[in-house]
């Protein structure tokens, strides 16, 4: 008995110290993974000044970073930006929208599951890109042949964890709340949707990473606005520095979406010993 | 103070009696339960009164958690029919509450909520106060994942009393814990059951836990119910009563009489035969 207690005070004053290790550690960690991508910059703009790379193939960081200074100066990047974040936004919410609500379908009901989800796994296995000969046909060369690509592609990934994270929730939990007394609607909101959360929220973050690839190549189809616009029409002009703001734009845009998803599974997560 | 009427007297004491035993009767009848070609209970019969403890033991596998849900009904028997009674009411459905091995606590709900399962909000200063009954209010608000096994039976057991159950179901609650958590746990329990006066039903491998706690121990072998015996000790019982190991030794015998494996019993030293045998056939 009292070894044990000692053990656990052990245990705890360990616990306790390394946890005071990591807060000053911290910073550390977050400033290293920015240690690659900045010294690969400094390279860059080293190898650009000397001569190695031309800069009709690569331009030098800083002609890079004035372009897209003229550019948010001109209120030019704003408007391309929030184009295309109004873009994925909207996809996402139709998309994505749409797969909670048919995952949460066929997850609950057998019927539904029998009813739609052999025609759903057949669409899953066609590239929403190949679709985009139909999609001009059908749409034009409009918003709502974006929206809609996005959407189809944005779909998949959340009714898929949906899906699954509702069949997968513990059915010795759910066996415990019905003998409480728990049914309909409390059932679904205290039990089975937080239980599908995690998958739910898995489906969340890859389709985030979908929605960007998914813009790239809808807004070059052809559009009067947006990133890819913007990145198409530089092209056109030989303006390399402009097509890397555009493609650094898609990375800054991607990682904020994943930073986004990130600290959603934080909070949404907390009770989860592994979001500790 | 005094009620000189004999009547009233009389009215008084019963009243009294109905509000100290809110816990319902029990009728098993004749109940047999198949899982396709597998008969796992063989009519079963059994009748358990208002406020009693009843233990069921037996070997894994022979049913006796198929009882236990069925009287839960988490499951239809295949035959025969479960019936309960609370006074001279009969044909009533119990509040019934159940603690399984597992905690069963929502991992994304707060302690005290999930104390308050199937409360109304209104209710939460009584999840709380059930939380004080079993001593952990002060984790009122940590996530389940942290508190210790024996914490999380203890949480589970004050959610199971909130709701003022007439009839309380234990399916082996304390079979993950520790020995020393254990001993603490059937203290609480028996000491929450002599406040409460619900019915109380206990699934159990451990004989000496089902006679430290429990009125009768019945014993289902093979589907059946071949043992049926009254503990008469007096309560709080201890373990170190000479009548206590009688009962454990001559319970244990009923129970190892049909061996499934024949174990080498007639050898070796006595006690170690024994504290191997009291596990030996549970596994």
């Amino acid at each position: 008995m009292s070894t044990s207690l000692v053990n656990s005070a052990l245990a705890t004053g360990s616990a306790k110290r390394r946890g005071k290790r990591q807060e000053p550690g911290f910073g550390v960690t977050q400033l290293l993974s920015w240690a690659l991508p900045v010294a690969l910059i400094v390279f860059w703009e080293i190898a650009a000044q000397l001569g190695w790379l031309s800069s009709r193939i690569l331009p030098e960081p800083l002609a890079v970073f004035s372009a897209a200074w003229k550019l948010a100066l001109s209120g030019e990047l704003w408007t391309h930006l929030g184009v295309s974040t109004w873009r994925a936004a909207s996809g996402f919410a139709v998309g994505g929208g749409l797969g909670l609500l048919l995952g949460l379908l066929t997850g609950t009901f057998r019927q539904a599951e029998i009813l739609l989800d052999t025609s759903l796994q057949m669409i899953r296995n066609i590239p929403a890109l190949a679709l985009i000969p139909l999609v001009i046909l059908w749409f034009g060369i409009d918003e709502t042949a974006k929206l809609f690509l996005v959407s189809v592609g944005v779909f998949f990934p959340i009714y898929l964890n949906t899906f699954h994270g509702i069949r997968s929730v513990d059915r010795g939990l759910i066996e415990m709340a019905r003998s409480y007394g728990l049914s309909g609607w409390p059932l679904y909101r205290d039990v089975i949707l937080p239980g599908a959360l995690p998958s739910i929220l898995v489906g969340v973050r890859f389709a985030l990473g979908l929605v960007w690839v998914l813009l790239i190549v809808a807004e070059t189809i052809s559009a009067q606005a947006g990133i890819g616009y913007m990145t198409m029409n530089a092209r056109e002009f030989l303006q390399t520095d402009v097509v890397l703001v555009g493609i650094l734009l898609y990375a800054l845009l991607g990682k904020l979406a994943d930073v986004l998803a990130r600290s959603l599974e934080k909070y949404w997560l907390r009770w989860h010993p592994a979001y500790q | 103070m005094r009620h000189n009427n004999p009547v009233e007297n009389q009215q008084v004491e019963q009243a009294a009696q109905a509000e100290q035993c809110p816990g319902v009767g029990i009728v098993v009848n004749a109940v047999s339960k198949a899982y396709g070609e597998r008969e796992v209970l063989k009519t079963v019969a059994l009748d358990v009164k208002p406020g009693e403890f009843v233990a069921i033991v037996g070997r894994s596998g022979c049913g006796k958690s198929t009882l236990l849900r069925l009287i839960a009904k988490l499951e239809q028997a295949s035959a025969g029919e479960i019936a309960f009674s609370q006074g001279a009411q009969t044909g009533y459905a119990p509040e019934t509450r159940i603690m399984f091995q597992d905690s069963r606590l929502l991992p994304w709900k707060r302690v005290l909520h999930n104390v308050a399962l199937g409360l109304p909000k209104s209710d939460l200063p009584l999840a709380a106060q059930a939380l004080r009954q079993v001593g952990l209010s002060e984790r009122a608000n940590d996530w389940p994942a942290v508190l210790s096994g024996g914490q999380r039976q203890r949480v589970a057991l004050a959610r199971a009393l909130v709701h003022e159950p007439e009839l309380l179901l234990l399916d082996e609650p304390l079979g993950a814990l520790d020995a020393l958590t254990r001993i603490e746990m059937q203290e609480l329990i028996e000491s929450l059951w002599q406040k409460n006066g619900f019915t109380a039903v206990l699934v159990t491998h451990d004989v000496q836990e089902a006679i430290a706690l429990a009125d009768r121990v019945v014993l289902i072998e093979d589907g059946r119910i071949t043992l049926d015996q009254r503990i008469e000790l007096a309560r709080p019982r201890t373990r170190g009563n000479p009548e206590f190991a009688r009962l454990e030794e001559s319970i244990l015998a009923r129970v190892l009489q049909h061996p499934a494996r024949a174990p080498d019993a007639p050898l070796g030293d006595i006690s170690l035969h024994k504290s191997v045998s009291q596990v030996q056939w549970a596994v």
